[in-house]
């Protein structure tokens, strides 16, 4: 009886949005008179961070900071249609979607802008500090600040824009299946390492080693909470959570966090995440969907780095000590 | 979190400026200091709580429904059941043409999975509200049950739901959606090895933190004002605009911050029947789940059965490969049937392979209902998919990792459904992943690139 | 049904409440004293998500009758910040990135506040026992535990 150091490995990659298309979402954006900038949408925040995420992408596109951007989103009596936040589909749709309106309200702002300086708008510039100037000519320059009061007090314009995302729906081919499910794929390739004890069936996680592709990191320190959390969940899945421990019979079934199985701050396996960045060629500044896939891969490469240190494969989920045990057994049983 | 620059550097060629930056997410000051709003941080004066009657049987027939005892229960204030439900036989995904409606808001004359809601009782406190609940009196009958994939497709199986018919989802193109591309028989007579297997999966819970619910206020002009945790504000509307034939413009729904989805809040539960509680008391309505119903009564992730069949030749090339995939839907479709199919695009895994045949199926069964969680349709088969993969190097005697860099698809290659692969990274991402664990590949992998001919 | 009287301290502040005789503190901090930094993810004692301090000792409040509560000193995470100056914990969760969807939020920084004020220098070790009783969905830990460590780190550089 002893303790067994096994690894595995496994290679996945996840569609971004919802399959095969058909899953609409539109924005808003419109400038308040001193020139910071309002994005109204009807998605949810799930904590994933997507109104901050928003922000950037509109910040980026319009040419201001980011905390001159406002998200005022999941009210549907003023935002307009999106599907939902699921399927990673969040900061590819609806980023999409702030980048067109984003894009309609920049181009009213730089033809104010152009009024007020009397040159071309396709001249103008913005420096992402807040200012229009002309292109190599930056003392010919307007506030964004004064270009908005402009266009609400003397043009009588506004300053807004339009946006909306679809990828068409597709519909498979009914014989050979042929489809478009989804535009771009996230990709990642997880080491695990573990301990197996061939007496318990426990299994430690001695590492994790992560590596995500995810066509572009918008905003890193969000990713990585994204690709963090994922991951731990990764490991839950595959040594853990189950509803249903002895099913059909229901009474084992856990119905809180002291019966249904999770590892808690003190079962976290020691973490490494590496992101590479290929962007998507219809991704919002070449961002894909990391927030589903980054919890698969965790799951194959353990079971696979178990079978690596006892020699025994558990085909079905969760990975629990009571699977390993009696498989244990039963290869003793044959071995001998 | 390490950002690995060097890899396809010269496709990132925009300079961003607020993008690309780790920049303070606007909403955490206010979780830092308790002032987040989420749906449930509001009370109103006046507000009922609903509780729902749920079935104790896994299939059972109503004979009765009896509600003297707990109508005169103090504090009581309405019981609602099926009669009241304006359209009370809906199915989420209508919304996008995908039938038949199957799931009865409040159970009629059957319950079909044990847990179903049956009657909502509606009281001035949670305690009444309980205390109610326990005074219903449910007269079932009990039915045969199905309770796992391969029951539910047994030829004499019992019937979980009429609606459909038979234990499965009917797609145009027959009991399962098919992906065919090659000929895998072809391939499976040409392959060294062939190596059949059996992967499956249990339930998983979503686990919020915060569980699902709703609060709604009466507006007082006919319309409501529907405070949700819904992952999906105008999926939520327009279903509850369907079920209780009520004008669009009439429903009001506010989401804010939700404590954790993953996609356990997609389905559309809670909402219809609070609003149509609200507007028959005039009175504003809560209906939260309590720990135990987001555990064991809102739907997880499905259980699962995979059959992967593949043919390898001696020198790592996947030759065949045939899968099998069963989607336990529980006994209504909610979002399985999309699930389901969104597997068999999936399949192949990111792996050229010239010869494929995929089968998914949608099956219902007596089980808890399942839907969307992070992942859906994908996280069980890159379980199976990959535990395969491990299986087959092992088979031939080759390197795990290197078996992935010989089937590994490119931009370019075909995929079994008939799209031309672009943007592919799956290559990079192991050799990476060689370099951080230290697990050596032969240099010619750590040549290859994703980029077409590479 | 029967209503009691509760007064407490809450964050500083004098209450009192006329409640159901029964009610739970945090039922009581949310729906009677407009705190709801509490946050109710299971109203049975599994998830940690409610814990406030009580007379220095963290409490779960979904499982404490407000009765019993007669005469405290109840802190929450809402009354953390004096004068607008966020807590050592509030900042370093802010600066870990150790919160997502926030919900566990209030409550794990109560349940760290309480392991700092009695272990200005605590071990991961430590941090790690401190947290057992709270649960994140989000986050997958690490995050909190480096939050927790950073505030007993920038605490002791504040107080040095
Ligand atoms: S709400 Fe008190 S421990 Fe969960
Ligand atoms: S941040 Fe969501 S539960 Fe912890």
């Amino acid at each position: 009886m002893a303790i067994r150091r096994g690894r595995g490995v496994a290679a996945v990659n996840y569609p971004t949005g919802m399959n095969l298309g058909g899953d609409p979402s539109q924005a808003l954006v419109h400038s308040t008179p001193t020139g910071n900038f309002m994005v109204t949408l009807s998605s949810v925040d799930l904590g994933q961070g997507l109104k901050q995420v928003m922000a950037q992408i509109c910040a980026e596109t319009i040419g201001v900071k980011t905390e001159q951007v406002i998200i005022d989103t999941a009210d549907t009596d003023t935002g307009p249609h999106c599907m939902g936040t699921f399927a990673s589909r969040g900061t590819h749709r609806i980023g999409n979607a702030v980048i067109q309106a984003a894009k309609e309200a920049r181009q009213v702002m730089l033809e104010v802008a152009a009024e007020a300086l009397e040159v071309d708008a396709g001249d103008l510039e913005t420096d992402g500090e807040g200012n229009i100037h002309v292109k190599g000519a930056p003392q010919k320059s307007i506030s964004i600040f004064d270009t908005a009061l402009m266009a609400h007090f003397k043009l009588g314009r506004s300053i807004s824009g339009r946006g909306m995302f679809l990828v068409p729906r597709s519909y498979p081919e009914v014989e050979t299946g042929a489809m478009k499910p989804s535009t771009c794929y996230a990709h990642a390739c997880t080491v695990a390492e573990v301990d197996v004890d061939d007496e318990t069936g426990e299994v430690t996680v001695v590492s994790i080693k992560n590596v995500f592709e995810i066509g572009r990191a918008l905003n890193p320190k969000m990713v990585e909470q994204q690709l963090v959390g994922g991951s731990w969940m990764g490991i839950s899945h595959a040594l853990y959570e189950t509803t249903e421990p002895y099913y059909p019979a229901r009474d084992h079934a856990g119905t809180d966090f002291n019966e249904y199985l999770m590892p808690g701050p003190g079962d976290i396996a020691p973490t490494e995440i590496v992101v590479l960045e290929r962007p998507a060629e219809d991704g919002p500044y070449g961002a894909k969907g990391p927030g589903e896939m980054c919890a698969n891969p965790q799951i194959p490469a353990l079971a696979n780095a178990i079978f690596d240190a006892v020699g025994v494969r558990i085909d079905m989920m969760p990975i629990t000590p009571e699977r390993i045990l009696r498989a244990l057994k039963e290869q003793r049983a044959t071995a001998h | 979190m390490k950002l690995a620059k060097d890899y396809f550097a010269d496709q990132r060629t925009e300079e961003l400026k607020e993008l690309g930056q780790g920049l303070q997410r606007s909403d955490v000051p206010g979780h830092v200091t308790g002032k987040t709003s989420y749906f449930a941080d509001r009370t109103f004066p006046g507000m009922l709580c609903l509780r729902m009657v749920r079935s104790p049987h896994h299939h059972a027939r109503i004979r009765s429904v009896d509600l003297s005892e707990a109508e005169r229960h103090p504090g009581v204030h309405r019981i609602l059941t099926h009669k009241d439900i304006p359209h009370n036989l809906y199915t989420i995904l209508i919304l996008i043409q995908v039938g038949p409606e199957d799931e009865h808001v409040l159970a009629e004359d059957k319950v079909r999975w044990k847990g179903e809601a049956v009657v909502a009782v509606l009281a001035d406190s949670e305690w009444a509200a309980n205390e109610a609940a326990a005074k219903v009196r449910i007269d079932y009958e009990v039915l045969p049950s199905v309770l796992d994939i391969d029951a539910a497709l047994a030829p004499d199986a019992p019937i979980v739901n009429e609606h459909h018919g038979q234990n499965h989802y009917m797609y145009d193109s027959g009991p399962s959606r098919k992906v065919r591309y090659g000929d895998v028989e072809k391939g499976f007579a040409e392959a060294d090895h062939i190596l059949e297997q059996t992967y499956y999966s249990s339930p998983i819970e979503q686990a919020p933190m915060e569980t699902t619910g709703c609060i709604v206020t009466p507006d007082g002009n006919d319309r409501f004002t529907c405070y949700t945790n819904t992952q999906a504000m105008f999926f939520t509307l327009d279903n509850t605009s369907i079920i209780l034939q009520m004008p669009g413009h009439k429903l009001h729904m506010v989401g804010g911050t939700v404590g954790g989805g993953f996609g356990g809040k997609v389905d559309v539960t809670v909402e219809p029947i609070a609003i149509l509680a609200a507007k028959l008391t005039g009175r504003p309505v809560s209906f939260i789940y309590s720990r135990y119903e987001e555990m064991q009564v809102s739907s997880p992730r499905a259980a699962e059965k995979i059959v992967l069949k593949d043919g390898v030749m001696n020198d790592g090339h996947i030759v065949a490969r045939q899968v099998w995939g069963y989607t336990d839907a529980g006994a209504y479709s909610r979002h399985s049937p999309y699930g389901a199919q969104k597997g068999a695009a999936h399949y192949p895994g990111p792996y050229t392979i010239p010869n494929v045949w995929v089968d998914t199926w949608c099956v219902y069964t007596n089980r808890t209902p399942s839907s969307a969680m992070r992942g859906f349709g994908v996280t069980i088969a890159d379980f199976a998919l990959e535990v395969q993969m491990d299986k087959l190097a092992r088979l031939i005697g080759m390197d795990p990792l290197e078996f992935r860099f010989i089937n590994a698809y490119r931009d370019g290659d075909m995929k079994a459904h008939r799209q031309p692969t672009t943007g592919a990274a799956l290559i990079e991402c192991m050799q990476e992943a060689s370099r951080v664990a230290s697990w050596p590949v032969a240099e010619k992998y750590m040549q290859m690139s994703s980029y077409k001919g590479g | 049904m029967a209503k009691v009287p509760v007064q407490f301290s809450l964050n500083g502040e004098e209450k009192a409440e006329f409640v159901d005789s029964g009610s739970t503190l945090l039922k009581v901090l949310r729906d009677k004293m407009g705190d709801t930094s509490p946050k109710g993810g299971c109203l049975q004692g599994t998830c940690g998500s409610c814990s406030v301090v009580v007379d220095g000792e963290l409490r779960l409040s979904c499982l404490t009758l407000a009765e019993t509560c007669d005469g405290a000193d109840i802190q929450t995470t809402a009354g953390l910040a004096s004068d607008g100056v966020l807590h050592p914990l509030q900042r370093a969760f802010m600066d870990e990135f150790a919160a997502q969807c926030g919900f566990c939020t209030p409550g794990m920084i109560m349940a760290a506040k309480v392991l700092l004020d009695a272990n200005p220098d605590p071990t991961r070790e430590d941090v790690i026992e401190a947290l057992s009783g709270n649960v994140c969905r989000c986050t997958g830990y690490e995050p909190i535990i480096r939050a927790v460590l950073t505030a007993a780190r920038s605490n002791s550089q504040n107080a040095a």
